[in-house]
């Protein structure tokens, strides 16, 4: 159905092709994954099946890229929209019209559907989708999950053979992004449908990939097979596969229903083991408290957001705050820096506990709390690296230089000339981080920073936030990455409808939940263990 | 035409509400009559409590009304500071700037009468009601539909219009963003000063954001159609609108000669209905759920024209009452004409179709994302 024949694509300006001898072939009805590590070419990839590239973005395309026999050459991204459903990173950057009906008739105006026929298939999408009863809903009141949905229906309308799906799930919660997968699979195996979708979060998706394609970035060569030979060698892998790879299972498990019926003789070795338990704290100080803290949705009178939140951080803790999509999240964290003032209740911050966030002018507010926001680009706005860690040193009042020595503690051999939009989504993150610690608040916020992170970028992470807790900051990371919460939190706040439905130690409160647990949990379950690197620290030690 | 037009279970075509609020601001627009601009108000005010749905668009109503208050304010504020004196009741007396001679006539300050304050009350008054018009017909009907509405041979220019529409509440949402991100980083966040770091980041995100929508478009299908002809339908069309516009603009000023006004009006016409026809030609786009125009639109958009017959009518059968005279102060009268048109533009408040009841859950207000983000 897709084919790639010699397929090299070379930007101008760029230091080399971005994608070279390509040699690429999806059968129809397949569900193939692209997978890869950030910045190695896996949206050039994508764009290039429905014509983007070069056709949109520019740059040259060598080789050949055949649709159902269409060749992207002399036919321009609209020529197939009849053909290929393209759904981009964010959905709500792609919505032309403002309701869930309008947005899913609006392709197929465009190609001059008869009315009867269109009136026909909103509804059928609609049934697809399962969203009948948000028809004449509009579109910016949806949730995350179900905006995703709709892009995605809004692009099946026109009946397309074709579907090309850029990291559908990343932005989403477990339970939103597994509704979102459902409908996936309903198109592959109901309607044979053709999917080729990226995805960084391969624990979520690698289990329904009937083929991975692996994108190895510049200079390498694009290899594509089934899903458990390739992930014998593949750079990137989710905790069940190493979990295989450790256990040396074969056929390597891709789910964890595999996983735990060959579990059992792991289960055995591990049971005379106890999970190592992460040392007792000493009692430390606690550095922000918050109180019966009510927020409501602007304007004041709203519905709240928070209702009665009561959390004390610790210094040297990591604390994961989880929970759906609009749980109260993002509003937590902007009552914690001050964003969103109290409706009933207090923030207060400090050793002693004293200081209101919302009353502190900006400059005093950056000693006492930073906070990374879900787009750290946000925080960035100068033309050189060097110039923004120069003008965080200024703002924190610190010696030039310490936001750079961060940085470079962080992610080492970065240009400092390099201008913050050319740094990979993990360097700038980093940077963000660097500017925010240059002040060494004693609480740290951050908001989802894994998104568009993939593994080693997120082992990187891991060791940065270790780290933080070890100099004795307080880090409280708001994040739907289970894997990361299981690996790197002591403890982990559950939110839902804006209250804290459970709140202690991570190994409890994820195990026992169906959607925070981590993969490793759900394979040994009962047993308490989070992560791979447990276990094999036990395996070696028994 | 049937009875039970009430009944019809459909949403009203936009153009239809538009049209009434024209008609009510059209008899605004003839009337000072302080009594008759409430009157006014209260229709709309009615007729949109009664109609509107729980869209985001239906609460543009009472921003209208608080943009009115604004205007009525400001006009009071000038009237007090400066401004030609009025003779009559000292309400109270200002400080006042003694002005070179080159300016006589104005005056900064001085006495304030009670007679120059009603009148700018009513100007204000007059000016409000007619932006709540305005806001009526944006709560009542969603200006995107209204621009679905659009000839074929006007279709890009819709979807120009309803990308920038959608544009100016992300620019908000980015504007709320960076100021928040900017807090964070210890820098200004308000005033000019922290202008400058706001803007450069929000523009550069809404220029991502537009280039994303384009390739979305792009990939489904905008702009397959058959190009040719779209020049020559695009030149006829806003030839003939200017025309119009000029033709029309000659009719209604008193001081330019009629024959300019009507040849143009007509020839403008014939151009851009020519225009409109070579660009429907060449559309193969379709429609999906056209708005209809029957019943109910005849009798909404009628009645809102009603009104503004009305107000015509009385402005001509009795100066006096439309335009009450501030000084000397008199108690405005009430005209029966135009009272009796405004109540016929309450008709739509029964007459129209009943929006739905509120689906499942109501849309939930997400605008704390923006801040929270």
């Amino acid at each position: 159905m897709i084919r790639f024949e010699q397929v090299s694509v070379r930007y101008p300006g760029g230091a080399g092709p971005v994608l070279s001898g390509v040699d690429l072939h999806v059968p129809e009805g397949e569900l193939a994954l692209v997978v890869g590590r950030t910045g190695s070419g896996k949206s050039t990839l994508l764009k290039a099946v429905n014509g983007l590239v070069p056709h949109f973005t520019g740059g040259l395309l060598t080789g050949r890229v055949t649709v159902d026999g269409r060749d992207t050459r002399d036919h321009r991204p609209r020529d197939l929209a009849d053909l290929v459903g393209y759904v981009g990173q964010d959905p709500l950057a792609s919505f032309v019209t403002d309701t869930v009906e309008e947005e899913l008739a609006y392709g197929m105006e465009s190609l001059g559907v008869a009315p009867d026929v269109m009136r026909r298939r909103v509804e059928e999408v609609l049934d697809v989708l399962g969203m009948a009863g948000q028809r004449n809903r509009p579109l910016v009141s949806l949730s995350a999950g179900q905006q995703q949905r709709v892009a995605i229906g809004s692009v099946l309308t026109p009946h397309p053979r074709v579907l090309v799906l850029d990291e559908p799930t990343s932005a989403l919660d477990p339970s939103a992004a597994e509704d979102v997968l459902a409908l996936l699979q309903r198109l592959v195996h109901d309607l044979g449908i053709t999917v080729l979708m990226a995805e960084h979060r391969l624990e979520r998706v690698v289990q329904y990939a009937d083929r991975v394609v692996v994108v190895p970035g510049i200079g390498g060569h694009v290899l594509s097979g089934a899903p458990a030979d390739i992930m014998l060698t593949a750079p990137v892998a989710p905790p069940v596969v190493e979990l295989g790879r450790l256990a040396g299972w074969s056929p390597l498990p891709l789910s964890v229903r595999d996983a735990r019926r060959r579990a059992g003789e792991l289960t055995a070795r591990l049971a005379a083991v106890d999970p190592v338990a992460r040392e007792p704290r000493p009692a430390s100080p606690v550095v922000a408290a918050v109180a019966g803290l009510v927020v409501r949705y602007e304007p004041s009178g709203g519905r709240p957001a928070l209702r009665g939140v009561d959390l004390r951080l610790h210094a040297g803790e990591v604390v994961a705050l989880m929970g759906r999509n609009g749980a109260g999240k993002s509003t937590l964290l902007a009552g914690l820096v001050g964003l969103r003032t109290a409706d009933a209740g207090t923030v207060r911050l400090g050793v002693e506990a004293a200081a209101d966030p919302a009353k502190l002018s900006p400059r005093e507010l950056v000693r006492q709390v930073g906070m990374v926001p879900q787009e750290p680009g946000d925080l960035l706005y100068a033309d050189t690296v060097d110039e923004e860690c120069a003008q965080a040193d200024h703002d924190a009042g610190v010696p030039p230089g310490t936001a750079l020595a961060v940085f470079a503690d962080l992610v080492p051999g970065v240009d400092p000339a390099t201008h913050p939009r050319d740094l990979s989504e993990g360097q700038r993150l980093a940077l963000a981080l660097a500017v925010v610690l240059a002040g060494r608040p004693p609480v740290v916020l951050l908001d989802e920073p894994t998104r568009g992170l993939d593994y080693p970028g997120k082992a990187r992470l891991v060791q940065v936030l270790r780290s933080l807790a070890a100099d004795g900051h307080a880090v409280l990371l708001a994040t739907h990455d289970v894997e990361l919460a299981a690996t790197v939190t002591d403890r982990t706040v559950v939110l839902a409808e804006g209250e804290i439905v459970s709140d202690g130690p991570s190994r409890e409160v994820v195990v026992s939940s169906p959607a925070f647990a981590p993969q490793v949990a759900k394979v040994l379950a009962p047993a308490p263990w989070l992560t791979v690197d447990e276990v094999a620290h036990a395996l070696r030690a028994g | 035409m049937t009875i039970g037009w009430a009944g019809a279970l459909r949403p009203l075509h936009p153009g239809a509400w538009w049209m009434w609020a024209i008609g009510l601001a059209t008899a605004a627009s003839r009337t000072t009559n302080p009594v008759l601009l409430g009157l006014v108000l209260a229709v709309a005010a009615y007729v949109v409590a009664a109609r509107r749905t729980h869209a985001p668009w239906a609460r543009a109503y009472g921003f209208y009304l608080r943009m009115g208050m604004a205007v009525i304010a400001i006009r009071v504020v000038f009237a007090a500071l400066v401004g030609a004196p009025v003779p009559g009741r000292v309400l109270v007396v200002l400080p006042e700037a003694q002005l070179p001679e080159w300016a006589a006539g104005v005056r900064l300050g001085g006495e304030l009468t009670l007679e120059g304050l009603a009148g700018a009350v009513y100007a204000g008054l007059q000016l409000a009601t007619m932006l709540a018009c305005v806001g009526a017909a944006n709560a009542l009907a969603n200006p995107r539909r209204l621009l679905r509405a659009v000839p074929g041979a006007l279709y890009e220019v819709g979807v120009a219009v309803v990308v920038a529409l959608s544009f100016s509440p992300q620019l908000v949402e980015g504007v709320a963003r960076v100021r928040a991100a900017r807090r964070l980083r210890g820098r200004p966040h308000r005033g000019l000063r922290g202008l400058r770091g706001v803007a450069m980041p929000v523009l550069e995100g809404a220029l991502e954001r537009s280039v994303d929508l384009a390739a979305a478009m792009d990939a489904r299908g905008f702009g397959r159609t058959d190009a040719t002809g779209r020049r020559l339908a695009g030149a006829l069309t806003v030839v003939g609108l200017l025309g119009v516009c000029v033709g029309l603009y000659g009719l209604l000023d008193a001081g330019s000669p009629v024959a300019l006004g009507l040849p143009l009006l007509l020839l403008g016409s014939v151009v851009a209905g020519a225009g409109l026809a070579v660009g429907g030609r060449r559309a193969t786009r379709s429609r999906y759920r056209p708005d209809r125009w029957a019943g109910p639109e005849w009798l909404v958009a009628g009645s809102g024209l009603a009104a503004a017959a009305a107000a015509l009518l009385g402005a001509g059968l009795d100066p006096a009452a439309m335009q009450p005279s501030t000084s000397p102060l008199v108690v405005p009268a009430l005209p029966l004409v135009p009272v009796v048109g405004l109540l016929l533009a309450l008709l739509p408040a029964w007459a129209s179709p009943a929006p739905e009841a509120a689906a499942d859950d109501a849309a939930e207000p997400r605008s704390t994302r923006a801040v929270a983000a």
